[in-house]
C-alpha cells in the first residue's frame, strides 16, 4: 500500500550511454530493474512508494534511442526512436506531412510540459491508471487475487468493456491506436537478440498476462518503431474523448488511416483504445467496410459491429455508445473538432 | 523465501493471496526424485514378490483367459478424469513457467467436468460398484505390516496377494481424493471470481483471508496434484504393471496376471457362463463381495 508519498525508496541510478550497455544493466539486474524514459509514469509509481526496484536504467543518455530518421528497408518509412519526445513527434515535418495521424495523436496527449518530456517509447509502454491497482492495492495485475474495480461497489466509470479478464484495466496511450492504424513495426532488444513485431502484438491482454500490459519482459527494451509507408498520405481520422481538453487520459480515442477509390474505402486500419486493456485493432470493422461507401450507413454499420460483444461494468454503460459513435465517425469521416495548439 | 504470497489488504489486514510459484518446481523435482529412487530400487535391490499360498490353482480353470477389471462407465470415467486434469495442471502451471495463452477459460471449463465427473464417480461408486474395494482393510494393513518386518530383515509371513487393488493404489486414491476434493471444492468458489455461465460474479462471497486461504489450499493441492499425477503416470508405464493399464483401456486382465497378483478370495471375479466352467449353482469364483470397481 502507498503509505509515503514524495519520498522514493533508495535505489541504484544507472545511466548508459549506449543501447548495448543498457541491456547489459537490464539482463544483469532482471526484474529487479525499473526502465526510465521521460519518467512521467515511473516516479509516480517510485514517489508512491509501490514500485520499489533495486535498479534504476535512465535511458536518456542514449542518443541512438532519440530522432527520427528515415528507413533504408525498401519501404521509404520513418524510424522513430524510443525516446524521441512527443513534441518532437509533433513537430517532426515529415511525420507532420506523411503520417499526421501519429502527430495528431501525440499532441493530444496530456500538457506541453508533459509531451516535451514524455517519449514515444514510455507513452506505448505506460501501465495503466486504474486507481485501485496505482493506489498499490493487491489486486489481480499487482499479483493479488481480486479485482476491486469489478465489483459492484467498484469506481469503474473509466474501465474495460471489452476483453475484460478478471482485471479490467485499460491501456491508456493515445498514439498506440495510432501507431496500430499506421501498421508500425515495434523494435525490441532481447537478451536473445532484436524482435520486430506488429504494433498490435506488442500490447497484450490480461487473457494473456495480467501483470503488464505490453509483451516487455525483464531485460527487453523496447528501442524504435519503425512506420512504413504503406499509409503515408492516406485520410486520417483521430478522436479522443477525455474528461478535461488538456491534460487528461483518454476515457476512449479511435484512430483510422484510410484509402478510397472514388467514394468506396479500398484499404482501412481501424484501432481503438480505452476500451479493453490493449488497444484493438477492429479487423471485423476493416473487413466489413472494405469495398463500402464511404458514408453514414456504413459508419453506423461499423459502429454496431464493433461494440458487439461489449460487457459494461457498473458505471462505464456509456463507453458502449461513446465507441460506436466514435467508429462510426472514424468510418464515415465526419469532421470533429480536434485540438489543434 | 516463503511458501506462500502476502499482502497488504485495503484494510490494512495481512493475508494470504496464494502459494509462492516455486512450489511448481519443488513438486516436479519432488516427483522426479520419487521416480529415480523407485526405479533404481526396483532394478537393483528389489527382492521378487513373494506372497502367501492362496486359492489360486484351485480355481484358475474356473476363469476365463480375460479376468474382467473395468466396466465400460468406469473406464470412461477415468480418461475424462485423466484429460480433465492434465488439462487443469497445464493450463494452471504453464503460464506461471513462462508459456502464456488465455488459460482461464480452458481451466474453468475443464474444472466444471472434472466436477461432474467427480459427482458422478461418487454416485456410480457409491451405488453400483463395489465401494469399499478401494479402501484399505484389515488385511491390507496386515500384510503391510508383514511387507515392512521383511523388507527390514525380521521374521514375518509372507503377505497374502491383493484384493481388486493393492494397498499403494488404495492409499494413492486417499491422497487424490484429498487433492482433488480440496482443488474442486475451493475451485468452485473461485469461480465467483471469474465471468463464467454458472454463477454470477461475487468477489465479495468471503472475507479477504478466506479468499487468500483458498487460493492457498488451492495452489498447494495444485502441485501436490503435479507430483501425484507425474507418480501416477510413471506406475502406469512400468513393465510390471502394463497389465494394469491395459485393463483400463480394455477393462480385462490377464488371467495369469490376476492369479498371480490377487487373491480369488479377496477378489470376487464375475464370469460369464459362456467362458467359464464354473458349476452351474455359480458363475462366480469364491469370494466376498461384487466384481468391477472404480
Amino acid at each position: 500500500m502507498a503509505v509515503i508519498r514524495d519520498v522514493m525508496a533508495a535505489f541504484e541510478l544507472y545511466q548508459p550511454s549506449s543501447v548495448a550497455d543498457a541491456q547489459k544493466l537490464l539482463e544483469q539486474h532482471g526484474p529487479d530493474a525499473w526502465v526510465l524514459a521521460g519518467g512521467l509514469d515511473s516516479l509516480d509509481w517510485l514517489k508512491d512508494r509501490i514500485r520499489k526496484p533495486k535498479a534504476v536504467v535512465d535511458l536518456s543518455g542514449i542518443a541512438e534511442l532519440r530522432g527520427v530518421r528515415t528507413t533504408n528497408d525498401g519501404n521509404d518509412g520513418i524510424e522513430i526512436g524510443a525516446m524521441t519526445t512527443l513534441t518532437e513527434v509533433v513537430n517532426h515535418p515529415v511525420i507532420k506531412q506523411k503520417y499526421g495521424l501519429l502527430a495528431e495523436s501525440a499532441e493530444l496527449v496530456a500538457s506541453p510540459q508533459i509531451r516535451n518530456q514524455g517519449t514515444i517509447g514510455g507513452n506505448v509502454s505506460q501501465d495503466t491508471r486504474c486507481w485501485y491497482y496505482r493506489g498499490g492495492w493487491p489486486c489481480y495485475r499487482a499479483g493479488g487475487n481480486i479485482c476491486y474495480a469489478d465489483t459492484p461497489e467498484g469506481r469503474n466509470r473509466e474501465h474495460a468493456i471489452l476483453h475484460a479478464d478478471r482485471c479490467v484495466a485499460v491501456n491508456p496511450s493515445d498514439s498506440a491506436p495510432a501507431l496500430i492504424a499506421l501498421d508500425a513495426k515495434f523494435v525490441v532488444r532481447t537478451p536473445k537478440g532484436e524482435r520486430v513485431v506488429d504494433a498490435e502484438d506488442y500490447f497484450i491482454g490480461p487473457d494473456i498476462d495480467i501483470t503488464r500490459l505490453h509483451i516487455l519482459q525483464p531485460g527487453d527494451l523496447l528501442t524504435a518503431i519503425r512506420i512504413p509507408s504503406t499509409w503515408a498520405r492516406a485520410q486520417f481520422y483521430f478522436e479522443k474523448v477525455r474528461d478535461r481538453n488538456v491534460w487528461d487520459f483518454p476515457l476512449m480515442n479511435v484512430a483510422s488511416a484510410m484509402v478510397t477509390s472514388g467514394d468506396r474505402i479500398e484499404r482501412i486500419r481501424i484501432a481503438v483504445n480505452g476500451a479493453a486493456a490493449r488497444p484493438l485493432r477492429l479487423k471485423a470493422v476493416e473487413d466489413a467496410v472494405r469495398g463500402q461507401p464511404r458514408n453514414t450507413a456504413t459508419g453506423e454499420m461499423a459502429g454496431r459491429l464493433a461494440v458487439q460483444g461489449a460487457v459494461p461494468l457498473q458505471f462505464n454503460a456509456y463507453k458502449i455508445p461513446l465507441m460506436r459513435n466514435l467508429v462510426k465517425r472514424a468510418v464515415s469521416g465526419v469532421e470533429e473538432a480536434t485540438w489543434a495548439s | 523465501m516463503g511458501f506462500l504470497e502476502w499482502a497488504t489488504s485495503p484494510w490494512g489486514q495481512s493475508v494470504p493471496i496464494h502459494i509462492a510459484w516455486f512450489l511448481i518446481w519443488v513438486a516436479v523435482i519432488a516427483g522426479l526424485l520419487f521416480l529415480i529412487v523407485h526405479a533404481t530400487w526396483l532394478r537393483y535391490f528389489a527382492k521378487p514378490k513373494e506372497f502367501a499360498d492362496d486359492a489360486s490353482s484351485k480355481v484358475s480353470a474356473q476363469l476365463p483367459k480375460r479376468v474382467p477389471r473395468h466396466s465400460l462407465v468406469a473406464r470412461l470415467f477415468h480418461w475424462i478424469m485423466a484429460a480433465s486434469m492434465l488439462t487443469l495442471l497445464f493450463t494452471a502451471f504453464l503460464p506461471k513457467v513462462g508459456i502464456q495463452f488465455p488459460w482461464v477459460t480452458y481451466h474453468w471449463i475443464a474444472g466444471a467436468v472434472l466436477t461432474v465427473a467427480i459427482v458422478f464417480h461418487i454416485v456410480h461408486a457409491s451405488f453400483w460398484l463395489d465401494f469399499w474395494s478401494i479402501w484399505p482393510d484389515k488385511t491390507d494393513l496386515e500384510d503391510a505390516r508383514r511387507r515392512v518386518l521383511r523388507f527390514v530383515g525380521m521374521s514375518a509371513p509372507p503377505p497374502r496377494k491383493f484384493a481388486k487393488y493393492p494397498l499403494e493404489n488404495k492409499l494413492f486414491h486417499g491422497v487424490i481424493i484429498l487433492c482433488g476434493l480440496s482443488v474442486i471444492v475451493t475451485g468452485v468458489f473461485m469461480m465467483f471470481r471469474v465471468r463464467t455461465v454458472f454463477f454470477p460474479r461475487n468477489p465479495y462471497l468471503f472475507s479477504d483471508m478466506t479468499w487468500g486461504l483458498m487460493y492457498v489450499l488451492h495452489g498447494l493441492a495444485g502441485v501436490g496434484l503435479i507430483a501425484l499425477i507425474m507418480m501416477h503416470v510413471y506406475f502406469g508405464l512400468r513393465p510390471e504393471k502394463l497389465a494394469i493399464t491395459k485393463s483400463m483401456i480394455f477393462g480385462w486382465m490377464d488371467r495369469d496376471f490376476y492369479l498371480q497378483e490377487h487373491d480369488p478370495k479377496r477378489w470376487m471375479v464375475e464370469t460369464s457362463s459362456s467362458s467359464s466352467s464354473l458349476p452351474s449353482t455359480s458363475n462366480r469364483v469364491e469370494g466376498r463381495g461384487l466384481t468391477d470397481a472404480g
